[in-house]
């Protein structure tokens, strides 16, 4: 089989780069491992409502839940409420991902691309010593991919990066590891976002709750790898369900790693881009990598519509796109890799007079970076390594 | 070497995506793991969310 463009996953990266490709008018292949798109899930699914509309008209069919706000609950209890009252306010959308994933692929698909599931991407095709397609398991059976360009989007466990010589292996402190369960309790608010900040709580994370409507939640805890160990997260996960939702009923289980390393060297080689969580571009800080992933699918869509039908994809014409996402999402990603370094080795004293000093704070209609300023302003002393970052 | 238990494992490849020698690989509900490639280095064991993955001696593991 040949084409002009394989993409290999089919997360809301891959689609995007696979649906603005199609749409560019390239003959484009997206492959997806697993026998059902988007399942299953990995993710608690929260996303930021203005920067999902600049990328995808929502639709009620993939939106689980429509967030008023967040609250943040220190060590010690204390919590703080970062909310919206006023008319028009954006906050988040809680996502049903089985649903979401397969509607962008869908997309990808009315665009012309070609979907291909339960076909696994198995190693590179070389030609002259570059990258030349794929070679992949469709039902187990081989088959060869050419293609002058291979987009990785195979999430945290990518191997289309190392197969083009790009170390995307994470180190312990760069990646959370995560347990999430979908909860079922009446005590759960279905209009607010929880965070869960401490120590014992989630080493070097934090545990969530993010309501799905209906009284159910993803609640669900990130640790740091380099302070975990065999099982961290599942048992402070048990730990914490039974403190705060000791009747909450389990409808399904979840687990998940999520990169937090924040920019790797490269995202490009001869013939190959990686996008979204295969280019380690979740935020460091939240977690959260769907919106990063379909605008860097975005960008290596355009990118790729614009040199294939030129011929020009050796890693020095790619760089335009490592240029692209790292002026634009790469800027908080970095930004927001430093503040998690300080932040992960804060003690619970810390933690807790950092909320202790919003107290009093307005903080409606803050973003992360808003929130930050607002942090480093009331703690100049402790947060004084941070200021260099958030200007 | 790297014993994985299978009715442990959430299949969610933390453990890939942590693996320096890419020695491990998630094939939709099991992660398969490449005996020739693994150090036993055990980096993928602390990382497992759901505590599946365990490095046991060679003895142990074929009984």
């Amino acid at each position: 089989m040949k084409c002009d463009l394989v993409v290999v996953g089919a997360g809301p990266a891959g689609s995007m780069t696979a649906k603005v490709a199609a749409e560019a008018g390239l003959d484009v292949v997206m492959l997806e491992k697993r026998q059902e798109i988007g399942d299953p899930v990995r993710c608690a699914e929260g996303v930021s409502k203005a920067a999902l509309k600049k990328l995808v008209e929502p639709d009620p069919s993939w939106i689980s839940a429509d967030v008023k706000g967040a609250r943040i609950r220190a060590p010690d209890g204390t919590e703080i409420v970062i909310s919206e009252d006023r008319a028009g306010a954006e906050v988040g959308y809680v996502l049903e991902r089985k649903v979401f994933d397969r509607a962008l692929a869908q997309r990808a698909a009315e665009a012309g691309a070609k979907v291909m599931v339960k076909t696994r991407a198995l190693c590179l095709l070389w030609e002259k010593g570059v990258p030349a397609g794929v070679s992949a398991a469709f039902v187990g059976e081989n088959l060869k991919i050419e293609a002058p360009l291979v987009i990785g989007a195979d999430g945290v466990e990518s191997k289309v990066g190392r197969w083009a010589g790009i170390d995307t292996a994470l180190k312990p402190k760069d990646i959370e590891t995560c347990a999430q369960f979908l909860v079922q309790d009446d005590g759960i608010d279905d209009d607010y976002c929880e965070f869960y900040l401490g120590n014992e709580i989630a080493p070097g994370g934090y545990v969530w709750s993010f309501p799905k409507g209906h009284s159910l939640a993803n609640v669900g805890i990130g640790v740091l790898g380099s302070k975990a160990d065999s099982g961290t997260p599942i048992r402070l996960l048990r730990k914490f369900m039974k403190t705060n939702f000791p009747d909450g009923k389990v409808l399904e289980m979840m687990a998940g790693g999520v990169p937090v390393s924040g920019p790797i060297e490269a995202t490009v080689a001869d013939g190959v881009i990686l996008v979204g969580d295969a280019a380690r571009q979740s935020d460091p800080i939240t977690g959260g990598g769907i919106i990063n992933g379909m605008r860097a699918g975005v960008m290596a869509g355009e990118i790729a519509a614009d040199l294939v039908p030129k011929g020009e994809l050796d890693r020095k014409a790619l760089s335009v796109y490592e240029k692209r996402w790292r002026e634009t999402i790469g800027k908080s990603i970095t930004r927001n890799f430093g503040v998690k370094e300080f932040f992960v080795d804060l003690t619970d004293d810390d933690l807790n007079s950092l909320i202790h000093s919003l107290d009093g704070v307005n903080v409606a209609e803050l973003d992360l970076k808003g929130l930050l300023k607002v942090l480093v302003r009331q703690n100049p002393k402790l947060l004084l390594k941070l200021r260099h970052l958030i200007v | 070497m790297l014993s994985v238990n299978r009715y442990k494992c959430g299949y969610c490849g933390a453990c890939v995506g942590v693996c320096p020698a890419a020695a491990l690989e998630l094939v939709e509900t099991w992660i398969e793991v490449s005996s020739d490639d693994c150090t036993g280095c055990g980096r993928c064991t602390r990382i497992c969310p759901l505590g599946a993955l365990e490095l046991v001696k060679e003895a142990e593991a074929e009984t």
